[in-house]
């Protein structure tokens, strides 16, 4: 089974990296050093457990040794195959493939990061012209002139006895409409040029927000002081968000940013977390604040801080659509569409207040495993009469050590999503099922 | 036998006149209305074999004249041939609603215009019309 083919070049890098013996390494972990070399070899698959044991052995998450740093280049091409409609590409030999040519797989991956931005305009531009009125207004225009200009010439062309008084009459038409449809193209042009180009920039507004975020490990440590900046400060000349639409969205994580730092300083923050561990409601409880902030808090703590575990947090709203998308590795949330049905974030969403917690089991080409908390928080932002706006969070934390059996088996998103026979499935999978 | 009447309403009076030419040839008499809000009461009036209708009217809308004309009992089984921009699915979907008999889409091949009147209108005996907008649901 081709799932992790290259597994085993991972764990040779990392003990070589380590300059540790192969014999050491299989005699710590309790397997022969000369399966140990098949394994290193690629020739023998790991299974979960061995994996787990090695990855300890290594000082490594397993997801590190299963997925590496190409992770992201396999949903780069899973979804570039999603697109293509004719001769699917060998799914089941993408990581042989990513394995043999690295540079062309990363060309690929790139490319179809670029077809999906510029699918991006075309659908920013597509919604502009069916509701911009102006564009309407000239588009008919157009569409009238050409029509009339399309019958008249073929009256012309096509009727031989035609009269006089006719054809004169028909080839003034022409002339007036050629001038009417040159005038409006040319309004057409000036207008579409002053159409602001950074409005329709070539990333989502929330993935430019993440790649922002990304960037800085998700802490904006000028917060954390006694007299922050000011949120507008602190984006001013951020090349990342390109859009105003960006802009607005990186004003609000940072207005909420600050409140969390405030709220929870990051000294006695750390010292909670050792006395209770990462358990997002006690937090909440010790100091007196809403769940959904310590989630936010615990998802962008600046690495190292001591107590800190590596967390993913995705955020909704009423809708279900994502708001906020903190991947870490074993779990990258889809970046266009709908997500997994059976995330425990929309349990939460259907049940406010509630906490929520689960094991899950990612579908991935090695599953990953987390300990998942979701808490939805109501907002009656018009008073007693105003709608009530929805807000869920999941916060994802390592798992317990040990598989209990009863983990609840999600995935990212259905189109790359490998789960046979899943019962939350709205439309099949490019993957070959398992 | 006297010759088959058709009414066409468009405010464009460059179209207009360039279908009123292909149809005239092919012959029909065309009679022209430009104003929205003035073709049902020409419909009335005129009881034309068939109606010509532009979606994209000033003043009254293509779709509401055609439901108005399906509500009025006298005049409901008048055929209807609707004109659309080309790609505009959603409109031609509301026109289908509103109980056009058939369409045609902007900008148009002249011959497509005589085939598709004469198909509306040869199937147009006052019964046969009648029963073909009975239920617009279904087409």
């Amino acid at each position: 089974m081709a799932r992790s083919a290259l597994t085993g070049t991972r764990i040779r890098e990392r003990r070589t990296a380590l300059h540790v013996k192969q014999a050491d390494l299989a005699r710590s972990v309790g397997i022969s050093a000369a399966y140990l070399n098949l394994i290193e070899h690629n020739r023998r698959r790991v299974g979960d457990d061995l994996l787990e044991t090695l990855a300890r052995a290594l000082g490594v998450e397993p997801v590190a040794l299963s997925e590496g740093a190409e992770a992201v280049l396999f949903d780069g091409l899973r979804e570039a195959a999603v697109g293509a409609e004719k001769a699917g590409p060998e799914l089941e030999r993408i990581e042989e493939f990513v394995g043999r040519f690295p540079g062309w797989a990363a060309v690929l991956a790139d490319r179809q990061a670029r077809v999906g931005a510029l699918e991006r305009v075309v659908e920013a531009y597509a919604e502009r012209m069916a509701q911009d009125p102006f564009l309407l207004d000239n588009l008919h225009e157009v569409l009238s002139a050409v029509t009339s200009l399309r019958s008249t010439a073929a009256i012309l062309a096509e009727t031989e006895d035609i009269e006089p008084e006719w054809r004169n009459r028909f080839l003034r038409t022409m002339a007036e409409e050629s001038l009417r449809l040159s005038g409006t193209a040319e309004s057409l042009v000036g207008y579409l040029d002053e159409m602001e180009t950074a409005e329709t920039g070539l990333a989502a507004p929330l993935e430019q927000l993440e790649t922002w975020l990304a960037g800085r490990d998700w802490h904006l440590a000028e917060l954390e002081t006694d007299a922050p900046p000011a949120p507008e400060a602190l984006i001013e000349g951020v090349p990342e968000l390109a859009s105003a639409a960006a802009r607005e969205l990186a004003l609000a994580h940072v207005a909420r940013a600050a409140a969390e730092a405030r709220a929870l300083p990051l000294a006695a923050f750390s010292d909670a977390l050792a006395e209770l561990g990462p358990e997002p409601g006690l937090l909440a409880a010790r100091f007196g604040v809403p769940v959904g902030m310590v989630f936010r808090r615990l998802a962008t703590l600046p690495p190292g801080l001591p107590g800190r575990v590596p967390a993913g947090l995705v955020a909704c709203d009423g809708s279900g659509t994502l708001t906020l998308r903190r991947p870490v590795p074993g779990f990258a949330p889809p970046r266009f569409g709908a997500a997994c049905p059976l995330w425990p974030l929309y349990e939460a969403l259907a049940r406010p207040a509630q906490p929520v917690r689960a094991v899950i089991d990612m579908a991935g080409r090695l599953p990953a495993r987390f300990l998942a908390y979701a808490w939805c928080t109501q907002h009656p932002v018009g008073g007693f009469d105003g709608p009530v706006l929805r807000e869920a969070m999941m916060l994802l934390l390592p798992a317990p050590p040990g598989r209990e059996g009863n983990e609840r088996a999600v995935g990212s998103s259905c189109r790359i999503c490998p789960r046979a026979g899943c019962p939350g499935r709205r439309e099949p999978s490019i993957l070959p099922e398992r | 036998m006297a010759q088959r009447q058709v009414l066409l309403i468009e405010d464009e009076p460059h179209i207009a006149e360039a279908i009123r030419f292909i149809l005239g040839r092919a012959g029909w008499q065309v009679m022209l209305e430009a104003n929205g809000a003035q073709a049902l009461a020409r419909i009335a009036e005129l009881r034309p074999e068939a109606v010509i209708l532009d979606l994209m009217l000033p003043g009254r809308s293509g779709l509401e004249i055609l439901t108005d004309l399906r509500a009025d009992p006298r005049l409901a089984a008048t055929p209807v041939l609707m004109l659309t921009a080309r790609g505009q699915a959603r409109d031609r979907e509301a026109a289908e609603q509103a109980g056009a008999t058939a369409f045609l889409a902007k900008p148009f091949a002249n011959a497509d215009v005589v085939a598709a009147l004469e198909a509306i209108a040869g199937a147009g005996t006052p019964g046969g019309a009648a029963a073909a907008v009975a239920g617009p649901g279904q087409r």
